[in-house]
C-alpha cells in the first residue's frame, strides 16, 4: 500500500524528520489559507497522486503570490494528471500539497527498501539527487551507496558515517544527519514499510537536512497490525477491480487486452497470460483466484472478470488440488447463467476429479468449449477473442 | 533416496487443530507420510481425530522423536510457530501460511543462521518425495516415483511441471515447492546442491517468476557446478512493471528481475528454457534424449 506525499511528510514530521512547512488543500480557497498562514512570499504547489514525474507533467508549480496561489490550485484541482507511471488514463487530481520553498544547495536520494537477497534492510543513496534512481543505476552504477544494515542490530554510526562520507556531508551537520538516518531507519522497521524513498533530500543554504519529498511504501502482509496507516489508504488510487478482487480474497492486475483469465495460483496464471501473448492474444487481467476456492469464489470472480467490457472471450484455466474440478465446473455453470454470458468461453481443467469435471460442463447444455490441453485452449481462446 | 523428506521423517503440524491443519495432515497420512502429532498451545494432551495433540514443538519433538514440523498457523502467530520450531531443532521446517510480513521473515532469515534447521516457505505448497511422503498441500496422487527433481517458487505451476514430466513418462525424486515470498528458506540454489549430490535424481526441473534475482544466480551456479540435466520455465514474460502478480515476491522492480533476464542467464548456462508453460514436458524429453 502506498500513500501521499502529504501523508508521508506528516509521517516524517512526527519522527523528527525535516519536511518544509506546508498543509494539504482540497480547494483553491483552501490553498490561499494555506498560503497566507505560511507568511512566505513563494510557495509550491504540488498535485497529490501515486506517481512519479508530477513535475514534468505540469502538477508542480512554483508561485509567489496569494491569487497565483489560487490560480495554480485551480489548475491543478481537477486536472488529469498524465505521466510515464500513469498510463495515457491518468489520474484525477483532488488534493494539493501548499508548502514553503527551500534555498537548496544540493540535492541528495536515499532510501531504504528490503533487500530480498541478503534479508537486510539496504540504505540506497547517491550525491545526485533529483534524478531517477533507475536512470542513475544504468547509467553511472558507481555514484550509488548501498548500505546493508542487519536488523539485528539496527542502523548503527558505522553505517551512518560510511553513508555520509560517500554523500559527502559536511562535519557540522553530521549531528542532523545521524539523527535524520536513525529516525528514518526506525520509522521504517515500525511501520513494517517495504519502501521509503526520498528524492531529493536536500542540504538547504542555511545548512539544514529537509525531505523535500517523500515516497513511503508499506508492506500489504503486515497493514494488520497497523491500524493507524490503513486509515491513510485512499481508495481511489486504485484500480477498483483490484480493490474488489482484495476484498474477496483473490489476486486481480488490470491489463490492456481482451482475453479475460481465470487461473488458480499465481505462477499458472503468469504461465497462462504469456501463453496467451505467445499466441498473439491479450491478456485483459491476471487473476488467481487462489489454491483453495469454492464455487463461490470462482462465481464471483468470473463476475469481476466480465465486468471489464474490453473483454471478449475468456480462458479459465484450473489445475485441480485441493481443488476440485467438479465443484469448479459447477461454479462456472452458475456463474454463467447467473450472469447470462454471451462472450466465448474456453475452459481447460486438470487434476482432481477433471473427468467428472468435464462431464458437468459437457452436460450443461452451455456454450462452454473444453479443451484438452493447455496449449490448446490458449490458441482457442485467442481465435475467438479475434474473431469477436 | 530422495532429498529433505524420506522415509526417516516424522512430521509434527504446527496448528493442527486449525481447519487447514488437519485437513491437510489427514491428506499427508493418507498419502503415507508419517505424522506423529500436532501442535496448539493450550491443547496439548487431546487428540483430533487420530493425531496426538502437543502444548510446544519442543514437547511434541520429545514424546515422539519428530524431527519435521509443518506450520499451518495463520500468519500473524507464523513468525512465533518458526521461532519455536527452530529453538526446537527440526530438521526441517515447512511454512505453507501465505501473508507473513516480509519483516518477520527477515528476522527468521538472520535467526536461522548456524542453526541446523533447514526451513522450506513461507507461502508455498510444501514437499513431495513420491512413494515415502509429503508434507504440504499438493494433490499426491499425481506425483510418481522416479528421478527428476522439481523445485519451483510456484504452487499450481509445479502440479502442471509434474503432470507434464509425468505424461513425458518421468517420475519425480522429490518436488519442492520454495515459495512465493520475497524473503524466504531454501532458495534455488540450496536446493540444486541437494539435488546434484542426490543419487537417485538424473534431472532438475527448475521453475522461476519475475522478481529478485535467485534465478539469475541460480544460473550462474548451474553454469559452475552442476553435475545433473537442468531444464527450466520463467513465468510472467507478460507481468507490468511494479505490480504484484499474486505472489508478494513476483514483482518486477526497477531494471531488475524480469523474465527475459532470467531465460538469458539460463540460456547463457546452456540450460535449455521452455518456452510456453505446456513445454516443460517436452523440454525434458528433448533434454533427456539429448
Amino acid at each position: 500500500m502506498n500513500i501521499h506525499e502529504y501523508q508521508a511528510k506528516q509521517l516524517f514530521k512526527s519522527y523528527g524528520i525535516n519536511v518544509p512547512n506546508g498543509q494539504m488543500a482540497t480547494t483553491k480557497q483552501e490553498a490561499v489559507n494555506i498560503y497566507t498562514q505560511l507568511n512566505v512570499e513563494s510557495v509550491v504547489v504540488k498535485a497529490q497522486a501515486h506517481t512519479g514525474g508530477r513535475g514534468k507533467a505540469g502538477g508542480v508549480k512554483l508561485v509567489s503570490s496569494a491569487s497565483a496561489v489560487e490560480e495554480a490550485s485551480d489548475q491543478i484541482l481537477g486536472m488529469t494528471l498524465v505521466t510515464k507511471q500513469t498510463g495515457a488514463e491518468g489520474k484525477l487530481i483532488e488534493k494539493v500539497l501548499v508548502e514553503e520553498t527551500s534555498q537548496i544547495e544540493r540535492e541528495i536520494y536515499l532510501s531504504l527498501l528490503v533487500d530480498r537477497e541478503t534479508a537486510n534492510v539496504v540504505c540506497v543513496a547517491s550525491k545526485e539527487g533529483g534524478t531517477e534512481i533507475e536512470e542513475l543505476a544504468e547509467h553511472s552504477p558507481e555514484k550509488i551507496a548501498k548500505e546493508y544494515i542487519s536488523i539485528h542490530t539496527g542502523i548503527r554510526s558505522f553505517h551512518i558515517n560510511a553513508l555520509a562520507k560517500q554523500l559527502e556531508i559536511p562535519k557540522p551537520l553530521m549531528k542532523e544527519f545521524r539523527s535524520f538516518c536513525q529516525n528514518l531507519y526506525y520509522l521504517f522497521i515500525t511501520h513494517d514499510c517495504s519502501m521509503v524513498e526520498i528524492n531529493p533530500l536536500v542540504i538547504t543554504k542555511d545548512q539544514h537536512i529537509i525531505a523535500l519529498d517523500g515516497k513511503v511504501g508499506f508492506d500489504d502482509n503486515a497493514l494488520y497490525r497497523h491500524s493507524e496507516i490503513q486509515k491513510l489508504r485512499d481508495e481511489k488510487e486504485e484500480d477498483p477491480r483490484e480493490a474488489q478482487a482484495a476484498q474477496e480474497g483473490f489476486s486481480y492486475v488490470s491489463l490492456d487486452g481482451n482475453i479475460g483469465c481465470m487461473v488458480n495460483g499465481a505462477g499458472l496464471a503468469m504461465g497462462t497470460m504469456d501463453m496467451i501473448k505467445s499466441f498473439g492474444g491479450e491478456p485483459a487481467n491476471f487473476l488467481d483466484v487462489g489454491g483453495s476456492a469454492d464455487a463461490q469464489k470462482v462465481a464471483s470472480a468470473f463476475k469481476l472478470i466480465l465486468s471489464d467490457e474490453s473483454v471478449k472471450a475468456v480462458l479459465v484455466n484450473i489445475f485441480g488440488g485441493i481443488m476440485k474440478c467438479d465443484v469448479i465446473a459447477e461454479g462456472l455453470i452458475t456463474a454463467v447463467k447467473e450472469l447470462n454470458v454471451s462472450i466465448p468461453l474456453v475452459v481447460r481443467l486438470e487434476g482432481t476429479n477433471v473427468e467428472i469435471g468435464k462431464k458437468i460442463l459437457e452436460n450443461s447444455g452451455l456454450k462452454i468449449q473444453a479443451a484438452s490441453t493447455f496449449a490448446k485452449a490458449a490458441r482457442q481462446v485467442v481465435q475467438l477473442a479475434n474473431q469477436a | 533416496m530422495a532429498i529433505l523428506l524420506d522415509n526417516n521423517s516424522k512430521v509434527l503440524i504446527q496448528g493442527i487443530t486449525g481447519k487447514h491443519g488437519l485437513f491437510h495432515a489427514k491428506g499427508c497420512a493418507e498419502y503415507g507420510t508419517n505424522i506423529v502429532g500436532g501442535v496448539t498451545p493450550g491443547k496439548g494432551g487431546t487428540f483430533v481425530e487420530d493425531f496426538a495433540v502437543f502444548d510446544s514443538v519442543a514437547e511434541g519433538k520429545q514424546k515422539t522423536g519428530a524431527n519435521v514440523s509443518c506450520i499451518f498457523v495463520p500468519a500473524p502467530f507464523c513468525y512465533d510457530a518458526l521461532i519455536e520450531a527452530i529453538d526446537a531443532e527440526m530438521e526441517l521446517v515447512i511454512c505453507i501460511t501465505e501473508g507473513v510480513p516480509v519483516l518477520d521473515m527477515v528476522k527468521v532469515k538472520n535467526y536461522l543462521k548456524g542453526k541446523k534447521t533447514k526451513l522450506i516457505g513461507p507461502n508455498c505448497p510444501g514437499i513431495i518425495s513420491p512413494g515415502m511422503g509429503k508434507v504440504g498441500i499438493m494433490p499426491g496422487y499425481i506425483h510418481k516415483q522416479g528421478n527428476v527433481g522439481i523445485i519451483s517458487r510456484s504452487g499450481t505451476l509445479t502440479y502442471e511441471a509434474v503432470h507434464q514430466v509425468g505424461a513425458a513418462g518421468f517420475g519425480q525424486s522429490t518436488c519442492i515447492g520454495i515459495g512465493g515470498d520475497p524473503v524466504r528458506g531454501l532458495g534455488f540454489i540450496e536446493c540444486l546442491e541437494l539435488f546434484n549430490d542426490d543419487p537417485d535424481t538424473d534431472a532438475i526441473v527448475l521453475i522461476g517468476e519475475i522478481g529478485g534475482n535467485d534465478e539469475e544466480q541460480a544460473a550462474q551456479w548451474i553454469k559452475k557446478n552442476c553435475k545433473k540435466k537442468v531444464v527450466s520455465f520463467f513465468a510472467g514474460r507478460t507481468a507490468p512493471k511494479g505490480k504484484r502478480m499474486g505472489h508478494a515476491g513476483a514483482i518486477i522492480s526497477g531494471k531488475g528481475g524480469t523474465a527475459e533476464s532470467k531465460i538469458e542467464a539460463m540460456k547463457e548456462a546452456g540450460v535449455p528454457v521452455a518456452d510456453r508453460a505446456s513445454d516443460i514436458g517436452k523440454t525434458l524429453l528433448e533434454a533427456m534424449n539429448g
